[in-house]
């Protein structure tokens, strides 16, 4: 069975995650509204770069463990959203799926902020990193300091996620 | 004691290696190893104040004391999603 967090080189479809929502929702399935989902994809330019494609590596069982952590951060500010979030790994092409989150909730409003707020979660404190491979070059993309204790950095999420 | 290190991303390309072992006198911290290496690998001071650390898979601040066999990660600024 998918799991609900998962991190690895597995090309990734929201089908299994809304699958996998349904499957965990138990004898509250019926009571759901809404599923939003995101799908992050590798686009072909950054920063008036032609990118050719990414690599993502990552510290996986810490990253799982920053899903979790996002999935508890959700479960106490909208206690009705239920949150799968599936994260690859390893080379991807342009146009290829990098995150792919679905949240649902009774209520659409709630999985809509939940969903916005796991990405934004997932940009500051997922142990995750990418290489970008363009004409002419490659670099690493580094992006937030990743502290998940830093309440400014989760109240700028929450305010991103309810804007 | 020993410990295992584990590098990501630039912090692995300036060191060269993903996963490497140091020995620390008892009373060791995570702030002592990246000290050591950051003395063996000079590039690494660009980092001193972006990076991350983690303890056994968990975030751990720079002045948590090491034991014998723990893994050690230094996380430089993340870019997922």
């Amino acid at each position: 069975m998918t799991p609900l967090l998962a991190i690895g080189p597995d090309p990734l479809e929201l089908e299994r995650l809304a699958a996998a929502l349904d499957a965990s929702a138990g004898s509250n399935a019926g009571a759901d509204g809404a599923v939003v989902t995101f799908l992050g994809l590798v686009r072909n330019h950054n920063v008036g770069r032609r990118v050719r494609y990414l690599e993502y590596e990552a510290y996986a069982p810490l990253a799982l463990k920053a899903f979790e952590r996002i999935g508890a951060e959700i479960h106490e500010r909208w206690p009705d959203v239920r949150l799968a979030l599936h994260h690859r790994v390893g080379r991807l092409e342009i146009g290829e799926a990098s995150v792919a989150i679905a949240a649902r909730s009774p209520h659409r409003a709630n999985a809509y902020a939940a969903c916005r707020y796991a990405i934004e979660r997932v940009k500051q404190i997922a142990p995750i990193w990418k290489r970008e491979f363009f004409d002419g070059g490659d670099m690493w993309i580094e992006g937030a300091r990743a502290d998940p204790d830093d309440q400014r950095a989760r109240a700028e999420a929450e305010r991103i996620a309810c804007a | 004691m020993r410990v295992t290190v584990r590098l990501f991303a630039r912090l692995r390309d300036i060191t060269g290696a993903s996963e490497l072992a140091r020995d620390l006198a008892p009373g060791a911290t995570i702030g002592t190893v990246w000290r050591q290496l950051a003395g063996e690998f000079p590039a690494l001071a660009d980092y001193e104040r972006s990076i991350s650390s983690a303890v056994n898979a968990d975030y751990a601040r720079m002045d948590h004391v090491l034991r014998d066999g723990d893994e050690v990660a230094f996380l430089p600024p993340v870019s997922g999603g």
